[in-house]
C-alpha cells in the first residue's frame, strides 16, 4: 500500500507538529508514508469563498501531485470533504469552460482515495487502539465537517476512548459551530466571535487541561480566542494526542 | 386615523454590519438563545419518535421535485380546477401586479381594511404597505404577526414572527398600543401568556366579525382538484378563511403538489419541523367556492416574483422545495445569535441567505451590497441540511451563490477589492510549493519578528487581515514548515 500524505496548507505552515505526528503514529503502526512534495493546497478556501476559478490550478495541482498513490491520508476533515466532494464540482466547471478538458477523469482518479486519518485507521487499517498514552483531561470538539459533511461519526472518540490515561470530559452543544467558518471568521468576525464565546465557555467549563479536535482550522479560532483570553488550556491535533507515548507530552 | 409610517426591511445595512447591531443587544440574545434551543429539543424529540423519518424527507424532495420539473402543467391544471370550482385565478408576474389586483378586488368590494391569516408571501410582496397606500387597513390576525405589527416592528422569525420579543415586552406593546387600532388591551393586563392571549383573541374578535375581505397566503395547493389549503395553531386562519365574504389567497407557484395523497407526506414533514407537533391543531382546506357555507368569492393570485429565475438555476432551484418550516433558523447558529432582522428580508435565516439573494436576482446579474452579503452569512456548519425536511442542500446553494457574487461583481466596486487582492496573493503563492516555500519563510521570519510566544497580537491591514484579531489571537507561522522538516529529515525517517 504506496500512501501519501496531504499534510494542508495550514497545518504545513501554521502547524506542522500536526504532520510530524501523523508520520510518526503511522511508522508506529508499520506503515512508511510518503510526502509528495509538489502539493500545496486543496482549494477549500478559495472554493468556500466563491473563488472557482482560482481553484482549478489548485485542483489540478493536487490530482497530478497524488496520482499513482494507493491511499491519501490526511489530518483534515473539511480538507477531505474538499477533495471528495467539492473538487469534482472545480474540475466540472473547468472541463465545461475549456480551462482543463481532461480534469474531471484526474480528479475522479484521486479524490475516493482521499481518506481523512480517523478514517483510515478505524476503516482501513482496523485500529482503535494506537498504542497512545496521554494522562490530561481532554475536551473534543467533534467539528462540523466531520460530523455533518464527512460523517466520520464516532471514530475520534473511538480512537481517544483507547488512549491510555486520558480522560475525556463531557462538553456541552459539543456538536454546535464553534464559529470559524474559513473566511466566515474575517467576513462576519462578531458574529465568528460570539459563537467562538460560547464554544469557549463551554470549554473552559468543563475543567480541561487540553482541547482536541480533528481539524486545525477550528482549533486555530479557539486556540486564538484561549491565548487572547490568557486561558491555559492547551490546543492539540487529534494527531498529536495519537501520536504520544510513556514520558511525552 | 392617523398612523406611523410602517417598517421595512429597505435600508437594512449589508449582514455583518446588520449583526453587529443585534449582537450587541443583550435582552435580544437572551430571548433568541432560550426560544431556539427550547424549540430544537422539542423538534429533536417529535422527529425522533418517526422511524421512516429519513424516508418521509427523501419523499417531500422527490415529490416537489416532481413539481419542479412539470410545474406549466400543473399550473394550468390548478389553474382550471378552481375555475371549475368558481374561484378566479390571477397570474402576478411580481409584487407590483399581485399587490395591484389585491388593491382592485378590495376597492371594487367597496371594503376599506382586510384581515390577514398569516403569509410570508405577502410580507415578500409588502402588500400591507401597498394596501396603506391605497388607505386599506390590514390586520394581522395570527398572536405573534399582531404584536410585530401594534409594535411597529419587522418579523425576525418565519413561523414565529415576534421571537425576539418576551412576555413583559409583549404586555407593554399590547398596553400601550391596542386602544390604538381597536379594543383596548384590560387596564390591569398582566405578562401571564393566558392574560396575553385573552386580549389579543377580543381584539382581533371585533376585526373577524367586521371585516369582509380577508387575505391568506398558501400552505399547499393540490393540483388535481384545485384545493387550496393552509395550516395553522391558533384558529385565526380559520376565521379568516370561512367568516369574510370574499377571500384572496396569494400563492408562490411553488406551493402546488400534484395529488391529494401527497399531502400525506408533508403534513407529516411539516408540523413536525416546525412547531414540533405531530399535528398542527387547525388544518382548512377549500376548492372554489361553496354556496352558503363560507366566503362567496374566492380570488387565487399566483406569484412568480422571481420564482422562475430560480427555477432555471440548475443548483439554486432545490430552494423552491421549501415549506417554510423554519428548522434550518432554529438549528442555526448564526440566526441563534443575530436573530432574523439581520437578514434585511422577511426570510430570515439560512433559507433567507439562499432564497432572497436568488428571489432579488443573483443568478442573472448584479446585487446591491447588502444581498450579496447573505450567502456569506453561514459558517457552512451544515445543521440546516440535517434539519431540512425537503432536503434543501442549503450549504450547496451558499456556495454556489457566492461563486455566483464573484463572478458577476458587484456594480460598486470598479477598483479590486482587499478581499479579491488577499484572495489572488494566496492563489499565486499556493500555485508552485516553490512559491509555497517562499511565502513561508517570509512568513516565518514576520512572525518571529512582530510574534511573542509564538503568538500574533494583532497585524495591520484590510478587514479581511485585521477582522481575525478583533478577539483572536494567531499562531505564528512555523519556523520550520512541514515541508523544510521534511527535506531535512522526515524522510530519512529519523524520529520527528
Amino acid at each position: 500500500m504506496r500512501i501519501a500524505l496531504f499534510i494542508t496548507c495550514f497545518n504545513d505552515t501554521l502547524a506542522p507538529e500536526v504532520g510530524r505526528a501523523v508520520v510518526r503514529l503511522l511508522r508506529r503502526l508499520g506503515h512508511e508514508v510518503d510526502f509528495p512534495e509538489a502539493q500545496t493546497c486543496c482549494g477549500q478556501l478559495h472554493f468556500n469563498t466563491g473563488y472557482r476559478e482560482a481553484c482549478v490550478p489548485l485542483v489540478r495541482r493536487f490530482a497530478d501531485a497524488f496520482a499513482g498513490y494507493d491511499v491519501v491520508v490526511t489530518p483534515s476533515p473539511s480538507c477531505a470533504v474538499m477533495v471528495r466532494d467539492q473538487q469534482p464540482v472545480v474540475a466540472a466547471m473547468a472541463a465545461e469552460r475549456g480551462l482543463d478538458p481532461s480534469l474531471p477523469e484526474r480528479v475522479a482518479a484521486v479524490s475516493p482515495k482521499v481518506y481523512e486519518l480517523t478514517e483510515f485507521l478505524v476503516d482501513t487499517l482496523g485500529v482503535t487502539d494506537v498504542g497512545a498514552t496521554f494522562r490530561h483531561r481532554v475536551a473534543f470538539h467533534p467539528t462540523c465537517h466531520s460530523v455533518r459533511l464527512l460523517h466520520i461519526g464516532d471514530r475520534p472518540r473511538r480512537l481517544l476512548g483507547e488512549v491510555r490515561g486520558l480522560t475525556l470530559v463531557d462538553l456541552a452543544d459539543a456538536d454546535q459551530c464553534c464559529g470559524f467558518g474559513g473566511t466566515f471568521a474575517v467576513k462576519n468576525p462578531d458574529t465568528s466571535l460570539a459563537m467562538g464565546a460560547d464554544k469557549v465557555a463551554a470549554i473552559l467549563a468543563t475543567g480541561a487541561e487540553v482541547l482536541t479536535a480533528a481539524d486545525t482550522s477550528c482549533l486555530l479560532h479557539l486556540g486564538g480566542m484561549l491565548s487572547r483570553a490568557g486561558s491555559p488550556v492547551r490546543v492539540l491535533h487529534l494527531a498529536e494526542i495519537l501520536a504520544s507515548v510513556e514520558g511525552a507530552a | 386615523m392617523t398612523r406611523q409610517p410602517l417598517p421595512t426591511f429597505a435600508g437594512t445595512p449589508p449582514f455583518p454590519e446588520a449583526a453587529k447591531a443585534a449582537l450587541a443587544d443583550g435582552q435580544l440574545r437572551t430571548n433568541l438563545a432560550h426560544a431556539t434551543s427550547t424549540i430544537r429539543t422539542k423538534r429533536a424529540r417529535a422527529v425522533a419518535e418517526r422511524d421512516d423519518w429519513e424516508a418521509l424527507r427523501l419523499a417531500g424532495a422527490a415529490i416537489k421535485d416532481e413539481v419542479l420539473r412539470d410545474l406549466p402543467a400543473m399550473l394550468e391544471r390548478l389553474e382550471q380546477e378552481v375555475a371549475a370550482a368558481g374561484g378566479v385565478v390571477h397570474w402576478a408576474r411580481d409584487a407590483a401586479e399581485a399587490n395591484a389586483l389585491v388593491v382592485s378586488i378590495v376597492r371594487t368590494a367597496g371594503a376599506r381594511e382586510v384581515v390577514k391569516v398569516k403569509s410570508m408571501v405577502t410580507q415578500e410582496i409588502e402588500l400591507n404597505e401597498a394596501l396603506a397606500r391605497e388607505g386599506i387597513d390590514a390586520w394581522e390576525t395570527d398572536l405573534a404577526e399582531l404584536i410585530v405589527q401594534l409594535g411597529h416592528d419587522l418579523p425576525s422569525h418565519i413561523l414565529v414572527p415576534a421571537i425576539h420579543r418576551n412576555r413583559r415586552e409583549i404586555r407593554d406593546i399590547f398596553t400601550a398600543e391596542m386602544g390604538q387600532v381597536g379594543r383596548p388591551a384590560p387596564a390591569d393586563l398582566s405578562d401571564a401568556p393566558r392574560e396575553l392571549a385573552e386580549a389579543a383573541r377580543l381584539h382581533l374578535r371585533e376585526k373577524f366579525l367586521r371585516a369582509r375581505v380577508a387575505v391568506s397566503g398558501a400552505n399547499f395547493a393540490v393540483a388535481e382538484t384545485g384545493t387550496v389549503m393552509v395550516v395553522e395553531s391558533e384558529g385565526n386562519g380559520r376565521m379568516c378563511l370561512t367568516l369574510p365574504e370574499i377571500l384572496i389567497t396569494v400563492m408562490g407557484i411553488e406551493k402546488l403538489v400534484p395529488t391529494w395523497q401527497d399531502l400525506e407526506v408533508f403534513l407529516q414533514l411539516l408540523p413536525r419541523s416546525s412547531t414540533a407537533e405531530r399535528m398542527n391543531p387547525y388544518t382548512t382546506m377549500w376548492t372554489g367556492v361553496t354556496p352558503g357555507d363560507g366566503p362567496r368569492a374566492f380570488h387565487l393570485i399566483l406569484l412568480d416574483n422571481g420564482r422562475t429565475d430560480v427555477l432555471a438555476d440548475r443548483v439554486g432551484r432545490q430552494t423552491l422545495r421549501c415549506i417554510r418550516c423554519s428548522a434550518c433558523l432554529n438549528v442555526c447558529p448564526v440566526y441563534e445569535r443575530t436573530g432574523g432582522r439581520a437578514y434585511g428580508s422577511p426570510y430570515p435565516g439560512p433559507i433567507g441567505a439562499i432564497l432572497t439573494p436568488q428571489l432579488r436576482g443573483i443568478v442573472r446579474g448584479p446585487v446591491d451590497a447588502q444581498t450579496a452579503s447573505l450567502p456569506y452569512a453561514s459558517s457552512l456548519c451544515g445543521a440546516c441540511f440535517d434539519a431540512c425536511p425537503v432536503r434543501i442542500d442549503i450549504p450547496e446553494v451558499l456556495v454556489h451563490l457566492r461563486a455566483r457574487v464573484v463572478e458577476t461583481g458587484s456594480p460598486h466596486h470598479r477598483l479590486p477589492t482587499s478581499e479579491q487582492l488577499a484572495i489572488a496573493a494566496a492563489g499565486q503563492v499556493l500555485r508552485t510549493p516553490r512559491r509555497l516555500r517562499l511565502a513561508q519563510a517570509f512568513g516565518a521570519l514576520g512572525g518571529w519578528i512582530i510574534g511573542r510566544r509564538g503568538w500574533i497580537r494583532r497585524l495591520p491591514g484590510p478587514p479581511i487581515v485585521s477582522g481575525w484579531f478583533r478577539g483572536r489571537d494567531l499562531r505564528a507561522p512555523a519556523r520550520e514548515p512541514f515541508r523544510a522538516w521534511w527535506r531535512r529529515s522526515g524522510r530519512h525517517g529519523k524520529p520527528p
